[in-house]
């Protein structure tokens, strides 16, 4: 076991932890952050994406011990302490954005690491970014959706696919 | 997956060091060897990580012109800082798998692992790079040895890629959606000396070069200049995606994409 430390949703945190042990595991059963969900465990559903320096990441491909020193955001640091949500959040809830809500963590970090990178991203970009985010329930155009109006733009512009 | 000791040093000597004990390995990105490692197909007793060494990220251009990519660096640093000084190599970055993937997988972990359906072992071959470990420098012609099979020696670390910059060169990538590699990919460059032309995903043995292609190539720089021209389907990768058959002609197609697009 080795310690680590990182700050995580602002705040100073460490543990002790294997060289196996996954971020997402320390997030979840370390930290009792359980938002950040595990969809297929084989990096391909980016249902666990984090941010890590800023960087959007899956959670379930990178080591605890990797992200030692580290500012992580989960979804948890989205909204503000009293509960108003972040404005992707109220987007997709206001977009239907989601169904069961599994893939919703994963594509929530996505488009906030998007919109950092690109703050007016058009409707074929916000696809190509979520190529990593898979969804079960919605076929993506309502997230797409939430993800234009997210960005300021009118999410009703585009047509129904 | 098998637990394991975890090592970050901070130079290449150390990482050298650290790599030298019984079954230690290296770990990139690991988008490759974490997945690799919860199937236990690898049982390492020590990983160390090369992320922590700052002399082998990043991009830069060398006095003589060629873009030098430091072997930590990842897929989505090549794709920004690579952009301006060679184009076509930050465009195969860019697409490969996806965001996240990219913030972490690097170059040399690509180079490393030489999957017969990556991107970067169709641009290193393709531009004819030069792959420059802790201990010496191999040209990409000699480098990539089959499947999963390279020149890299137990313990080596790949420190940096350099890549002579083409006239014009271009990456047709024919994606296979469920993996994100490529179902087959080609890569283009056209150089004052001649033509290279590098074909990933299709081959049993791993990306190759299309010698019969170059040639035609060099002396008519046009899509045209394919035409009649085939790959045969023997040795071809078959699976549930595709036929060697289908493989063979969609190389040809990307090829002649490459060409228009360079
Ligand atoms: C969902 C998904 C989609 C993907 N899509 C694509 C794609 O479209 N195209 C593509 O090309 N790849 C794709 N990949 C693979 C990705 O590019 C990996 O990042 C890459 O293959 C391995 O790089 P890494 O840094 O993650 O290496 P790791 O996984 O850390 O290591 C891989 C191997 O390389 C060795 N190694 C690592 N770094 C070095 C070094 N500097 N010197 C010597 N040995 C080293 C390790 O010991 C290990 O054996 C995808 C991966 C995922 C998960
Ligand atoms: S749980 Fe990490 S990518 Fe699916
Ligand atoms: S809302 Fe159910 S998986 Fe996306």
């Amino acid at each position: 076991m080795t310690s680590v430390s990182m700050t995580v949703n602002g705040k100073p945190v460490s543990g002790e932890v294997e060289g196996r042990t996954l971020l997402v595991e320390f997030l979840r059963e370390g930290q009792g952050l359980t938002g950040t969900h595990v969809g297929c465990d084989t990096s391909q559903c980016g249902a666990c994406v984090v941010h890590v320096n800023g960087e959007a990441v899956k959670a379930c491909t990178i080591f605890a011990a990797e992200a030692e020193g580290a500012e992580v955001t989960t979804i948890e640091g989205m909204a503000e302490a009293d509960g108003t949500l972040h404005p992707i959040q109220q987007a997709f809830q206001d977009h239907h954005g989601l169904q069961c809500g599994f893939c919703t963590p994963g594509m929530v970090m996505s488009a906030a690491a998007l919109l950092k990178e690109n703050p007016q991203p058009s409707p074929a970009e916000i696809r190509d970014y979520l190529e990593g985010n898979i969804c079960r329930c919605t076929g993506y155009h309502n997230i797409v959706k939430a993800i234009l109006a997210a960005s300021g733009q009118d999410a009703n512009a585009i047509a129904a696919e | 997956m098998y637990n394991f000791e975890f090592e970050r040093p901070s130079t290449v000597e150390d990482a050298v060091r650290a790599l030298a004990g019984d079954e230690a390995q290296a770990l990139g990105g690991g988008q490759t060897l974490i997945p690799t490692l919860k199937q236990r197909l690898a049982m390492p007793s020590k990983l160390v990580s090369l992320t922590g060494i700052d002399s082998i990220r990043g991009v830069c251009v060398a006095d003589d012109g060629a873009v030098c990519v430091g072997g930590a660096t990842t897929h989505a640093t090549v794709a920004r800082e690579a952009a301006a000084a060679y184009p076509a190599l930050a465009a195969l970055a860019g697409q490969i798998g996806d965001p996240a993937v990219r913030n972490r997988g690097t170059i040399g972990g690509s180079l490393a692992n030489n999957d017969p359906s990556a991107c970067y072992p169709a641009a290193a071959l393709g531009s004819g790079a030069t792959i420059v470990t802790n201990a010496r420098e191999i040209a990409a012609d000699d480098y990539f040895q089959g499947m999963f099979e390279t020149a890299l020696e137990e313990g080596e670390i790949i420190t940096e890629v350099r890549f002579p910059v083409p006239q014009a060169a271009s990456y047709q990538k024919f994606d296979q959606p469920a993996s994100r590699f490529a179902l087959v990919g080609v890569f283009v460059a056209r150089f004052a000396e001649g033509v290279r032309v590098a074909v990933t995903g299709a081959s049993a043995e791993g990306v190759f070069r299309w010698h019969e292609a170059e040639a035609a190539l060099a002396k008519n720089f046009a899509a045209d200049a394919l035409k009649g021209l085939s790959l045969s389907a023997d040795g071809m990768i078959g699976d549930m995606h595709g036929t060697p058959e289908y493989r063979a002609h969609l190389a040809g197609v990307l090829a002649a994409r490459a060409v228009a697009a360079a």
